[in-house]
């Protein structure tokens, strides 16, 4: 079924997807304190809400810890209740029987990104962390960028260093909550034991650092608008705009489609943003028309665009409808070149557009 | 002691959020405690005196300057006493609410005008504010959460920050700060659940944020780079050949009037201009022969339109011509404009027919042009 057949969602429908969400959230939930490099503190802030969660009553123990810990860690870790990892030669996994039998409301896993030796229940630590929460343990977690899988080889670039314990990227998108530790590169460099400089880039690792802490950022915002728009869709309200700069191309077989997906493309990489591009058939096109188009979607696609044909015979209530739909902020159209006489009498369909896509800005481009 | 004449500017340093009781002023007065017990010379400069009890907490131990006291129909108010931090003349204050308005009477009539005075005498200043602040985001903002913010930051200022760092809480737990009563006073809460608080909102307007410091630590990436031979592998392709590639720089004109929706063309303008490294450049067209011959309320829109512009560090024109649509388009060619910017109005059928839909023949006569119409984003969407 394609989606624009599916039925608009019912209200006892809407009602029973939000009572979903809301069951959830009295079972467990996995919160996880995302950091672009060691030293930026998730630790301190992780086991910092452990212990207000603790002094606020909640049952929480710790499951795992750092191996090197800063005083303030060590402070914080002296008022939590410790469930010993296991001791083995080829590594400390955690006492997974052990904390399911204990049964704690909050567990505190440190960090994420680990792998079980060999003959453990789960080869990864993230499978233990998905074993807990299935128990209706809530979890406390943190990773590092460079452990992130997807992640890993950008890290490398940048910085040369390497890691074999990962966790996928779809584990944090689908985590209930994730909160981004930042803090300035020359005081993460402090931390680890460097000179403080000043505010500010002023050397070669901060520099390094900096591009990680922008790919952490960036990707926070992912998560976060991901959980937006789950959000949005459960509770039946209006798509939230302008959070996130997305572009929509519109494909016609006698624009300068090229020179619009090429802006495109500029503008996706300057704003870290989405690109789109659409064609509008309306019936009776010819096969060459396709061939071309075809052409031109190749090029989207090679620009990182999703792409995607609609039918209509209204083309305009068509592109605005798919640019609400996906939450676009900006339509790239060619200028109307040939008056038709249809033109004529409805008017530039050019400034129909404009007209219609309210909210939404409109860049015209020459031919 | 003030300090001499020659003193480099001190840097700014700016705590970034997304709402009230994210822990912004905390993770401040923490990080300046850290500095203090480093031996740095840290007094607290400006510190609401209605804070939350953790974040008086912080502010122990570390100096806190008196504030300026100050009358106004009959009620005391307290400002920064900035004088008195230049007199104290510590390395670094730390100031609260950037975004700030300060009472009538003051001495200046913004707290980042104030932070300007201390940073020009060489002191190092660390400051808060949230997203919504921002001047060039106003009116996503305002598409966002339907509110519109008064007490605005210029982009500029923001510009200037040495470092940026965001504060980051989930919604959850902001919430729970809320129901707990340790933003806002009880009879404040119900009201802010409503309104800003309401739920899409903070996922919006954290996503903006998070945003927002992404692209200032890019910025600042790009002036280091400037500036250094080696480079950084950088994440993304496009800006992996630098600003200086092939590609011939963009120019974006921006064409004023005296509509009110000009406010909202400029600051999107702007934060174009600055994501595509583009140059950005402001014009009126009067049909009138002297710009004084326009009706007064016409005029005052008209230069408070200019003076927007330039206090966003966009370059201004003003041009006589009978046909304004025309005169848009042959400067935008004279000058090598790529992007014409123009505002969405509503355009009433006498002012059609009278040829005063400007947006509509711009964007007839410039086929040669690329031309953007900025959507009007005050009114909400319902689909």
């Amino acid at each position: 079924m394609r989606v624009s057949e599916l039925p608009k969602p019912s209200p006892e429908r809407l009602l029973k997807q939000v009572q979903a969400e809301e069951s959830k959230r009295w079972g467990a939930k996995l919160k996880i304190f995302l950091g672009y490099a060691p030293g930026v503190g998730k630790s301190y802030r992780m086991l910092d809400e452990a212990r207000r969660r603790h002094e606020r009553g909640e049952d929480v123990v710790v499951g795992a810890v750092q191996g090197q810990q800063s005083e303030d860690v060590q402070a914080l870790l002296r008022k939590l209740e410790l469930i010993p990892p296991l001791q083995t030669p080829e590594g400390q996994p955690i006492d997974l029987d052990a904390i399911l039998r204990r049964a704690p409301q909050v567990c505190v896993i440190d960090p994420l990104a680990a792998q079980n030796p060999p003959g453990s229940r789960n080869a990864y630590r993230w499978q233990d962390v998905q074993e807990l929460l299935r128990n209706g343990i809530s979890v406390l977690s943190s990773v590092n960028l460079l452990h992130v899988e997807e992640y890993k080889d950008k890290v490398q670039t940048i910085t040369g260093k390497n890691t074999t314990e990962t966790i996928p990227k779809s584990f944090l998108l689908a985590a209930d909550d994730i909160v981004i530790v930042d803090v300035p590169p020359d005081l993460c460099l402090w931390r680890q034991g460097e000179k403080l400089t000043s505010t500010g880039i002023s050397n070669f690792q901060e520099r390094q650092l900096s591009e990680l802490r922008e790919l952490a950022l960036l990707l926070t915002a992912e998560v976060v608008d991901a959980q937006l728009e789950s959000y949005v869709h459960a509770h039946g309200i209006e798509p939230v705009f302008g959070t996130h700069e997305r572009f929509l191309v519109c494909v016609t077989p006698r624009s300068n489609a090229p020179a619009m997906i090429e802006s495109g493309e500029r503008n996706k990489e300057r704003f870290q943003g989405e690109l789109h591009a659409v064609y509008v058939c309306e019936p009776g096109r010819s096969k060459r028309e396709r061939v071309t188009i075809r052409r031109y979607f190749d090029a989207a696609k090679k620009a990182g665009a999703s792409t995607k044909v609609l039918e209509s015979n209204d083309p305009i209530s068509a592109i605005v409808e798919f640019a609400r739909e996906k939450r676009i902020t900006q339509i790239f159209i060619g200028h109307s070149d040939h008056n038709t006489w249809r033109d004529r009498f409805f008017g530039d369909p050019v400034l129909r557009l404009i007209r219609a896509a309210e909210g939404i800005d409109v860049r015209v481009f020459p031919h | 002691m003030p300090k001499p004449a020659d003193t480099p500017r001190g840097s700014l340093k700016v705590y970034l959020g997304y709402a009230a009781g994210v822990g912004k002023t905390f993770q401040m007065l923490a990080d300046g405690h850290a500095a203090a017990q480093r031996g740095v010379d840290v007094v607290v400069a400006y510190f609401e005196p209605h804070a939350r009890p953790d974040t008086i907490g912080q502010a122990q131990g570390i100096e806190t300057l008196a504030h300026r006291k100050i009358e106004y129909r009959g009620k005391t108010f307290e400002e920064m006493d900035t004088e008195a931090v230049l007199q104290r003349g510590p390395t670094i204050a730390l100031v609260d609410e950037l975004a700030h308005t300060n009472i009538p009477g003051s001495a200046r009539s913004k707290r980042w005008e104030d932070v300007q005075i201390l940073l020009d005498a060489g002191i190092e200043v660390w400051t808060t504010m949230n997203v919504q602040h921002i001047e060039s985001l106003n009116d996503q903002i305002w598409q966002i959460t339907g509110i519109q913010v008064r007490e605005t930051v210029p982009d500029g200022v923001v510009r200037q920050a040495a470092e940026i760092v965001a504060v980051d809480v989930t919604p959850d737990a902001l919430l729970n700060r809320l129901k707990r009563g340790a933003v806002y006073k009880p009879e404040m809460v119900e009201k802010a659940l409503t309104g800003f608080f309401k739920g899409s909102n903070l996922g919006a307007l954290r996503e903006l944020a998070l945003r927002q410091a992404a692209h200032e630590v890019d910025l600042r990436q790009s002036a280091y780079d400037e500036t250094r031979a080696f480079q950084v592998p950088r994440i993304s392709e496009a800006r992996r050949t630098g600003p200086a590639d092939n590609q011939p720089k963009e120019r974006i004109l921006i064409h004023i009037t005296a509509d009110p929706s000009t406010a909202m063309l400029i600051r999107r303008g702007r934060r174009v201009a600055d994501y595509l490294h583009a140059d950005c450049t402001a014009l009126f067209v009067h049909q009138t022969s002297e710009l004084s011959q326009l009706p007064a309320e016409e005029r005052q829109g008209i230069e408070k339109h200019l003076r927007f512009a330039r206090s966003l560090q966009i370059e201004t024109q003003v041009l006589g011509g009978s046909d304004v649509p025309k005169t848009v388009v042959e400067f935008a060619r004279r000058n090598q404009v790529t992007q014409i910017f123009v505002a969405h109005s509503e355009v009433l059928l006498l002012d059609r027919l009278r040829g005063k839909n400007f947006y509509e023949n711009i964007v007839r006569l410039a086929q040669d042009l690329q031309v953007t119409v900025v959507a009007d984003r005050s009114r909400r969407q319902v689909s």
